[in-house]
């Protein structure tokens, strides 16, 4: 009779705490719908791995790890799909919004000095790159860094993401007036030709890849996805990667990331330092952005609205969403979503290109 | 109060958290090169997206 209750007995107060962190997952994904692709598997997958003798973590999760994030393929492969969904039309109608995605990557930097003071350089860079407010790339640079730290960090960055519109409009209305957020900022459609969304992708992958070769299979991917959504006889394949895939993916990376969410592994004071820098890295992400748009504006004739420099924090697309939202509470009338939108893809293409300067650095 | 004293005390591999200010001032040229690159980068998409919509603008969808 004892095998009803042998294993029980095998249970430390740790494992108990991280079945917890485990359900508190599933219910945020569940009750509060932060990131609940990606934070369910990976609360149920925490589960999974914390029973004394686990052979799901021995086996199948063991395995689909070494599979598929050890060597980067599933953050990839989720590229593709995110390359898919992401329309480059109004950053192509106004090319000059993707400074602010360059701005808005300050956060990463700024973390990665401050995370330097607690951490070594790997780990600290790895932690920097959650201000890339994007998993794939958080969870490729911590990967390839080699950071003992991956469970931590992917847990900060999906949750951070999901808690971006916590975390954002205080940043945003602490540094703005209210004059500020008041600047309208008319949208004039342009026409962008076929060819012209059929090259972006092309030049970016070679710009980017050229001058930062370790970004060349994060932006090379993401690109080659929006390829097959702009090329026009993809249909098929681009409406697939947009959905079946990136749904494929998510499931196994959340369910895998979670070889990392052991006790040993994630029990640590360090991950409440990390949970911390990782806040830091998303509020100077913003702050960056609007005090660009606010430097700007001290040259510029027709004003920005430096809300929308929030959006550079990449986190595509509830940050746009987010900037446009606040706009129109100040004023129904000001209508900034395609200018947010714009910023916010641009942030998607920037924080990859940090994520391969951080990875230019440090990477061996 | 008394929980967190025992989960800090009692978590496994707890490594001493060796805090070093100076390593801050140290990283400051990462920050300048890293933000450095970033907008040069940025710059160079701008301007060969630039060129592009000039030559191409006129190709309707």
């Amino acid at each position: 009779m004892d095998i009803l209750y042998r294993n029980l007995l095998e249970f430390t107060w740790q494992q108990g705490v991280m079945i917890l962190i485990g359900c508190l997952l599933i219910f945020l994904a569940i009750k509060k719908e932060m990131e609940p692709t990606l934070l369910l598997p990976m609360g149920f997958g925490t589960l999974l791995v914390n029973i004394p003798f686990s052979e799901a973590l021995t086996g199948p999760i063991n395995e689909l790890y070494h599979a598929g994030i050890a060597n980067e393929l599933f953050p990839l492969l989720l590229f593709i799909g995110i390359g898919a969904m992401i329309d480059f039309g109004p950053l192509l109608s106004n090319p000059k919004l993707m400074l602010f995605g360059a701005a808005a990557q300050f956060g990463i930097f700024f973390t990665l000095a401050m995370a330097r003071m607690f951490f070594p350089e790997i780990d600290a860079a790895s932690i920097a790159i959650i201000g890339a407010a994007d998993g794939p790339t958080s969870i490729a640079v911590a990967n390839t860094l080699g950071s003992q730290y991956k469970g931590a960090i992917t847990v900060a960055a999906y949750s951070y993401m999901a808690l971006v519109p916590i975390i954002q409009p205080p940043v945003i209305r602490l540094l703005t007036t209210r004059k500020e957020r008041l600047i309208r900022m008319p949208y004039e459609q342009k026409s962008v030709s076929k060819l012209t969304r059929i090259m972006f992708p092309i030049l970016i992958t070679l710009v980017v890849s050229a001058i930062v070769p370790q970004a060349t299979a994060l932006i090379g991917f993401l690109m080659f996805g929006n390829l097959i959504r702009e090329c026009g006889v993809l249909d098929s394949l681009s409406e697939t990667a947009q959905k079946v895939l990136a749904n494929l993916v998510t499931i196994f990376l959340g369910i895998s990331v979670a070889f990392n969410m052991t006790a040993e592994q994630f029990l640590k004071v360090d991950t409440l330092l990390i949970l911390g820098l990782g806040l830091i890295a998303f509020i100077v992400d913003t702050a960056g952005g609007v005090l660009f748009a606010k430097f700007l504006n001290l040259f510029l004739k027709k004003k920005i609205n430096p809300m929308i420099g929030a959006a550079g924090i990449s986190a595509f697309p509830m940050s746009g969403r987010i900037v446009h939202k606040m706009g129109l509470k100040e004023d129904p009338q000001n209508f900034l979503l395609m200018h947010s939108i714009g910023v916010n893809v641009s942030g998607q293409i920037a924080s990859v290109i940090a994520g391969g300067i951080i990875l230019s650095f440090f990477a061996k | 109060m008394k929980f967190l004293t025992a989960f800090l005390s009692a978590a496994p591999s707890v490594p001493e958290i060796n805090f070093q200010p100076e390593k801050f001032v140290d990283m400051l040229g990462y920050m300048g090169k890293g933000m450095l690159v970033i907008f040069v980068i940025i710059g160079v998409i701008i301007l060969a997206t630039l060129v592009i919509n000039k030559f191409f603008s006129g190709k309707k969808q």
